[in-house]
């Protein structure tokens, strides 16, 4: 095709896009179509735009492999990606999260029984999320050795403080008038805490979980910027965009999004499920 | 918690301050003790295992002071940090000064760019039901993919375009920025109630009026927190930037070079100026919040 067709051809398909889009989110907020189909069309044709521009400007792969390029690498590097996505997400990713929020969970069951400690970590904690934690990846490195444990030691620093902070904050949520009730009952400590105080903490809890999930891919993937063995999304994604491999950069990016808003994605579902209950679910139903 | 507000001078400094420096008081025997705990056995190897009749104390000694030790004590990190600071010109790369202020230059043009690109985005997506729709779900799906794994990505393509330095770093923390700032800002501008905009109506304000008279500063309580946040992600995005490039100054990069050559001294030091300059960026935007938002957070 000459250039001289393609510019109106672009054209008008980018007034279709524009349309359709503008169509699809007229509709009604209820609806599902609208809901999850405006910004579902969207992508599709930002996907369409990106494969056709790509194509039509010949834009170098270095700088931006066309969506087909990256489908194709995927599916080549299909066997490589796995033995990446076990490495990172599996090993490293899940179960330094799993091990820094119980970590954190736990923590914070202990030290909420004493106001004195808890008022001399919070504003710890507190400061923890203002400081860049990746760093201790080399020092991790260098204590764990290149495999997966010293990436899950990172991922346990990063999420602890999070879990630790929103524990504490769920356990100080239930009321004075509850904790009456449940004194009036003849609870005690551990009673209140098991049918009272971790159920209203759930929403918290799950907060803390969500936000920890984004930090653990990150940790996980970050920690292997700073040497890892030759497996790892980072580590395929460093080594890639080193050789200018891009095609399988993307891909190996295209996994750890997915990862991550699949986990996210779970998470969410867990917590519809576990706190039914709560004011904020209730109202989305 | 509000048995602070009954007490008064020292009792209430005390209060405040006294479990936190107790804490801090534990960290740091426990972390003398993991120090000759963890160095015991090359100190042991090395040096003791030569001198027979040796006690704790040698070891003590000896653990807190090594050159390359698996955990260096705290004053070991603090002496080199001093010296790193005080020791050396500013502009020397021994300095880690220098490199703190070449990985805040990166932080604060990310933050910039990334503050300002999320605030036109807010600004869209809020007058635009269409954008709304179909471009917001995307920004926050986005929130959950870690967009710190195509920082090698940035540094390779803008390094094909003949681009090095401040900038890739900046388009890092710029697009750590972007994301918090842009969610927080379309919350805010969405924040002031029907009775506020009504009343806005009968004062006949146009919407650029509404917009800056109403919705701006109403967004302020909303904005802060997530720049706070903003800027500490920023940071990490600069950090992480010097990585993969082999850069020559910077926080990242001593990090980087410190795990080459196994100088954990030195990466420990870098490690406490990255945190001291997060706390300190932070600290800086949350001055500017009481400074812009007075009656807000105290």
């Amino acid at each position: 095709m000459s250039m001289a067709w393609r510019i109106p051809l672009l054209a008008l398909l980018l007034a279709l896009a524009v349309l359709s889009v503008r169509r699809l989110a007229a509709l009604d907020e209820h609806s599902l179509v609208g809901r999850l189909g405006t910004p579902l069309l969207f992508g599709a044709w930002l996907l369409l735009f990106w494969q056709l521009l790509v194509d039509a400007f010949e834009v170098p792969r270095v700088l931006l492999p066309a969506p087909s390029l990256i489908w194709q690498s995927l599916l080549a590097g299909a066997g490589v990606l796995l033995g990446d996505f076990v490495q990172t997400v599996l090993h490293s990713a899940l179960i330094g999260w799993a091990a820094g929020c119980t970590l954190g969970f736990i923590t914070g069951v202990l030290i909420d029984r004493s106001p004195f400690l808890q008022r001399g970590l919070l504003p710890l904690a507190a400061l923890a999320s203002t400081v860049p934690l990746i760093g201790i990846a080399p020092i991790m490195v260098m204590w764990f050795g290149f495999d997966w444990h010293s990436k899950a030691a990172v991922v346990v620093v990063m999420t602890f403080f999070p879990m630790l902070v929103n524990t504490l904050a769920g356990l100080a949520e239930s009321g004075h008038m509850e904790r009456d009730l449940m004194r009036s009952y003849g609870a005690g400590y551990w009673r209140t805490l098991i049918a009272l105080r971790l159920p209203v903490a759930l929403p918290f809890v799950f907060n803390a979980l969500k936000i920890n999930s984004t930090l653990a891919m990150i940790g996980a993937i970050v920690a292997e910027f700073f040497g890892s063995p030759v497996a790892g999304l980072g580590f395929r994604i460093s080594t890639e965009a080193a050789r200018l491999n891009m095609g399988l950069v993307w891909a190996a990016i295209v996994v750890a999004a997915l990862s991550g808003s699949l986990f996210y994605g779970l998470l969410g579902w867990a917590e519809r499920r576990a706190t039914f209950w709560h004011p904020s679910i209730r109202t989305h139903v | 918690m509000a048995l602070t507000d009954e007490r008064s001078g020292l009792g209430a400094a005390w209060f405040r301050v006294g479990p936190v420096l107790t804490v801090l008081a534990i960290v740091l025997l426990l972390w003398y003790a993991a120090a000759v705990w963890l160095n015991a056995p090359q100190v042991i190897e090395r040096t003791l295992s030569s001198q027979p009749g040796w006690g704790a104390l040698d070891l003590m000694r000896l653990t807190w002071s090594m050159d390359r030790p698996v955990l260096p004590a705290p004053h070991q990190i603090a002496l080199d940090l001093f010296d790193s600071v005080f020791g050396w010109p500013l502009d020397s790369p021994r300095n880690l000064l220098y490199h703190a202020a070449v990985t805040s230059s990166a932080t604060l043009l990310g933050f910039v760019l990334g503050t300002l690109l999320g605030a036109v985005l807010a600004v869209l997506i809020v007058h635009s039901r269409t954008l709304e729709r179909s471009l917001f779900p995307w920004v926050i799906a986005s929130q959950t993919v870690p967009v710190l794994a195509i920082a090698p990505i940035i540094i390779v393509i803008m390094g094909s375009m003949g681009l090095s330095g401040v900038l890739p770093k900046a388009i890092i923390s710029m697009y750590l920025c972007f994301f918090p700032v842009a969610v927080a800002l379309v919350k805010g501008l969405r924040s002031p109630g029907v009775l506020e905009l009504e009343l806005m109506h009968t004062y006949a304000a146009s919407p650029r009026h509404t917009f800056w008279m109403l919705r701006v500063p109403a967004s302020l309580p909303f904005l802060f927190p997530s720049l706070r946040v903003g800027i500490a992600a920023g940071l990490v995005g600069a950090i992480v930037g010097e990585l993969p490039t082999g850069a020559q100054a910077g926080l990242g990069a001593r990090l980087l070079t410190g795990s080459y050559y196994g100088n954990t001294v030195q990466i420990w030091s870098a490690l406490v100026m990255s945190a001291l300059l997060g706390l300190f960026l932070t600290g800086c935007v949350a001055a500017a919040e009481r400074w812009l938002t007075p009656g807000g957070r105290r």
